[in-house]
Order: structure tokens, then C-alpha cells, then sequence
């Protein structure tokens, strides 16, 4: 806050009052509404991932590649409803529900490369193509380096 | 010299510059609000063939400013000055507007505040005898502001309650020492206050006590009553930001009922989900060249104190931890 000297007449009201009135008229997030939302929404694209994998499974795909290709086929679906402007109104309204599962991270990528490709296909895609994304996957791998190691030590 | 000033921040002008003609381009969204009604141009989408929205929000700039100067049978050899801005870095759609209209340019960086701040500055250049005509043309745009001080606009993400939405909007007006029109009779020149609001969704509350003092200030150096004002209406504070004003101002000692009002409130109806309303340097100046002058001309008001509300951050600062400074422009307009 930057010096606040002024000549007077000024507003009668100071800083910290000016907080407490802020945050009384500031109105708060509707959690309840957006919980519920977040849990149906989260919870079709969880159970439509694992409906993917039980029929992948049955046409004779191992548990692991079963799951591979179900998280391929969200993610594409993420990308694709990103490209069709849809995603972000569900996130809207759905917000981690729609955030946290793997198509959030495409909408993540996908978002930045629609926006960015006006500035040119290196400087603008290229080089914005991480900007929502970056912090997850520099903390996510830094974070599995480290879960390795501790992994690595204590396992020997 | 006879200085032609009232109290601590206060211009009045002599001679008072008059409104001769304005022009408005607003975006679909803003078309089916409200107010849509009063806007001389709806775009049928934010892009309206132009390859980007950059690209789309300087045109909308320039098809307002030639739609005032043509609508005022002026000719570009009579217009000294362009007075332009906008929200975006290095103003780029006022200046790229100003490269098609060949008018000596002044940009103008007040964040949502620049209509109020234009206008104050072509009263002082016309009363001050620099110029004869001068046009004010001022832009924002959705997609351009959110992209540069939000996040890309097709990542999924919650929007606050409290966050306001960026009118896609140009307004326009062209202002001349001799008329007929709403003349601008007096501006006060608000300073910064930064009473530590850090939440950049939250831009209304930043702003209320800078509009708050500029109101104030003004009031005191003319010696009025919000009553003496059939209008007093501010650029972008939102619904949040309105009632904080308003209760700023109680507690100092002006009580301002129904007649303060604020364009972000006017522009959008509750039913188009933009939260506490809407925001940007195009907010106000459509509002104020498209309904609240028409009720001017019409003698629904015959005397409206305009100001405009700016939150003079950048994403840069607020990244770098620093609260956000609101300032207000005050213009008295008599119809």
C-alpha cells in the first residue's frame, strides 16, 4: 500500500474498516450448489472412464493397457470438447469436478494452443503452450523425483 | 492570470465545451442487455471477421470514432486533437484505431476510467483555447482483456461471485467549443487511493474508495448536495463496489440514495450470468454515449456527474503482491 497522505477532506473510513466493510459486501461462493456440481460432474467422467475400461477390458486388453487407453480416450475427449468451446461451460459450472480429472489437464494445453496460435505458431503456441499448465507438471515431477528417491533409499 | 479552478481538484470550465455528436459499437452480449437498445451498433459476434480480437477491438474503436465525427457533419481537417485509449498493453487498439484516422493523438491510460478522463481533458484543451473540435474514442473488449489479465478464454475455470465481466464495447464522442448538445460544465481529477484490496476479482471493492473521495472532493470544492444531481453514476463498480461506495460516503457524511447508480450495474441484466456486472474502459463510455446522453438530449436529466472508475493494476504487480490502486474521474454534464 502505497502512501496514503492526503489532503483532506478524505473518506472517513480507514484501511482495516475498509476490509471488514469489503468482506461483508463481498458476497461468498455458493460451496454447497458448486459441491454438488463438482461431485456429479467429476463423478459422470470417473465412471464414464471406468465403464471405458471394463469394456476395453472385455475385449481382451490387460488392466494396465485397459486403463492407458481409457485415459487416452478422456483426454481426447477433453481436447476435443475444448476445441468446441463446450468445456470451459462446463467448468463453469462444474469447476474442480470438471478441473481435477485428466480432461482438465487437456483443456489445460489445449486452451493456451486455440488462444495463442494468433502470435504465431513458436512464439505463440510453442511458447505459450504451458503457461496454465507449467506449475503442475514442474511440481509434479519434482515431487515424483523426490517421491523416487525416498522410494529408492528405502527399499534398497 | 485568472485561474479557472474550484477547491482542491476541481475545474470549472468558462466556457463550456459541448457534446456535438457520439457513436457506439458494442458486442452481442452487450446488444441483448438492457441497454441494448441505445447502442448504434451490434456486432453479430466478438470477431466480426477480423483474424484476431485484437484486431477486432481496434476496428470496433475505429467504426466508433468516424461514426461520431461523421454523425457531427465535421470534417477531419476541423478536429484537433484524438483523445484514445484502451485496456490493452501499449494501448494498441487506440493506436492502431488512431493509424486509420490520421488525427493528432494524445493516448490516454485511466484502466476503465478513460471516458471520464477524456472527456476532462478535451473540456481543458477546448476551454483552454488549444483546440476547436477534439474526439474521445475509447475501447475494451472481452476476449483481448482476458487474455492479457486473465487466463485464456477457453480454460475451464470458476469466475468469482464478486468478479465483473469485460464489456466488448466502443464508445465515442466528439466534443466543440461551439454547439448545440449536453455541455461539460466541470471535472474533478481524482487521485489514487489503495486502501489494500488484493483480490483482482474483486476490482469494485479496489476502486469504491477512490470513487468515494473523488465524489466527495468534488462536492465539497462546488459546494453541492447529491441531490443537485439528477444522475450521479459511476464507470465500472459493480454491484460490490456500488454498495461500498455508497456506504464509504455515508460514513463521511453524504448520503446518496437511488441516484447513484453505476454503468457495470446498468449494462447487463441479473439473467446473463455475469456475476456483480459489468467492467472495462468500454463499460462506461458505451453507457455514457449511448443511454445516458440520449437522456440528456431528451431532458430526462439535466444535470449528471459521470465518473469514472479505474483499478490501475497490471498483472504483473498483482503476481508481484502489490494491492490494486483505484482512482475516479469526475464530470459534471448539463443537458
Amino acid at each position: 500500500m502505497g502512501n496514503q497522505n492526503l489532503r483532506p477532506p478524505t473518506i472517513a473510513v480507514t484501511p482495516e474498516e475498509y476490509s471488514q466493510m469489503s468482506m461483508k459486501a463481498t458476497p461468498k461462493p455458493t460451496m454447497v450448489k458448486n459441491m454438488i456440481w463438482a461431485f456429479g460432474v467429476g463423478g459422470l467422467i470417473c465412471a464414464f472412464a471406468q465403464i471405458m475400461i471394463n469394456v476395453f477390458r472385455h475385449m481382451g486388453l490387460s488392466a494396465k493397457e485397459a486403463s492407458s487407453t481409457a485415459t487416452a480416450v478422456v483426454i481426447f475427449l477433453g481436447a476435443l470438447f475444448t476445441g468446441l468451446g463446450v468445456y470451459d461451460e462446463i467448468a463453469k459450472r462444474a469447476g474442480a469436478g470438471a478441473i481435477v480429472p485428466v480432461s482438465g489437464f487437456a483443456n489445460s494445453i489445449v486452451a493456451p494452443a486455440l488462444e495463442f496460435k494468433r502470435e504465431g505458431f513458436v512464439t505463440g503456441m510453442g511458447a505459450r503452450l504451458f503457461t496454465v499448465a507449467g506449475p503442475v507438471l514442474v511440481f509434479g515431477i519434482a515431487t515424483s523425483i523426490a517421491a523416487g528417491c525416498v522410494y529408492y533409499f528405502l527399499h534398497r | 492570470m485568472k485561474v479557472k479552478r474550484a477547491g482542491n481538484q476541481t475545474v470549472v470550465f468558462a466556457d463550456s465545451p459541448v457534446i456535438l455528436s457520439s457513436y457506439t459499437v458494442v458486442g452481442p452480449m452487450e446488444g441483448r442487455g438492457p441497454l441494448g437498445k441505445t447502442f448504434d451498433q451490434v456486432w453479430p459476434d466478438t470477431l466480426n471477421k477480423e483474424k484476431s480480437w485484437e484486431k477486432a477491438e481496434s476496428k470496433m474503436l475505429q467504426e466508433a470514432m468516424q461514426g461520431a465525427v461523421s454523425r457531427s457533419g465535421f470534417g477531419k481537417e476541423q478536429i484537433d486533437f484524438l483523445l484514445a485509449g484502451d485496456l490493452l498493453n501499449q494501448l494498441i487498439s487506440a493506436n492502431f484505431a488512431a493509424r486509420q484516422l490520421g488525427l493528432p493523438l494524445i493516448g490516454l491510460y485511466g484502466a476503465c476510467s478513460t471516458m471520464a478522463l477524456g472527456l476532462a481533458v478535451a473540456g481543458m484543451l477546448i476551454d483552454g483555447q488549444f483546440a476547436r473540435q477534439v474526439l474521445v474514442g475509447v475501447s475494451s473488449h472481452h476476449d483481448t482483456a482476458e487474455r492479457q489479465y486473465r487466463m485464456p478464454t477457453e480454460h475451464g475455470n470458476q469466475r468469482a461471485i464478486c468478479a465483473q465481466w469485460t464489456v466488448t464495447g466502443a464508445g465515442s464522442v466528439l466534443l466543440g467549443s461551439e454547439g448545440d448538445g449536453p455541455r461539460i460544465t466541470a471535472a474533478t481529477i481524482g487521485r489514487i487511493l489503495d486502501f489494500g484490496e488484493k483480490d483482482t476479482n474483486n476490482m469494485g471493492a479496489a476502486m469504491a474508495p477512490a470513487v468515494a473521495d473523488t465524489i466527495l472532493n468534488h462536492l465539497k470544492d462546488l459546494n453541492r448536495q447529491p441531490s443537485d444531481y439528477d444522475l450521479i453514476v459511476s464507470g465500472d463498480l459493480g454491484k460490490v463496489g456500488l454498495r461500498l461506495a455508497k456506504e464509504i460516503l455515508l460514513k463521511s457524511g453524504v448520503a446518496v440514495g437511488e441516484e447513484f447508480s453505476d454503468c457495470g450495474v446498468m449494462i447487463y441484466d441479473a439473467a446473463q450470468d455475469v456475476h456483480a456486472g459489468g467492467s472495462g474502459c468500454g463499460c462506461s463510455s458505451v453507457v455514457f454515449a449511448g443511454d445516458i446522453l440520449r437522456k440528456l438530449r431528451a431532458g430526462t436529466f439535466k444535470r449528471v456527474l459521470f465518473v469514472g472508475s479505474g483499478a490501475l493494476h497490471s498483472p504483473i504487480s498483482c503476481f508481484q503482491g502489490e494491492s490494486i490502486p483505484g482512482i475516479g474521474h469526475a464530470v459534471v454534464i448539463e443537458g
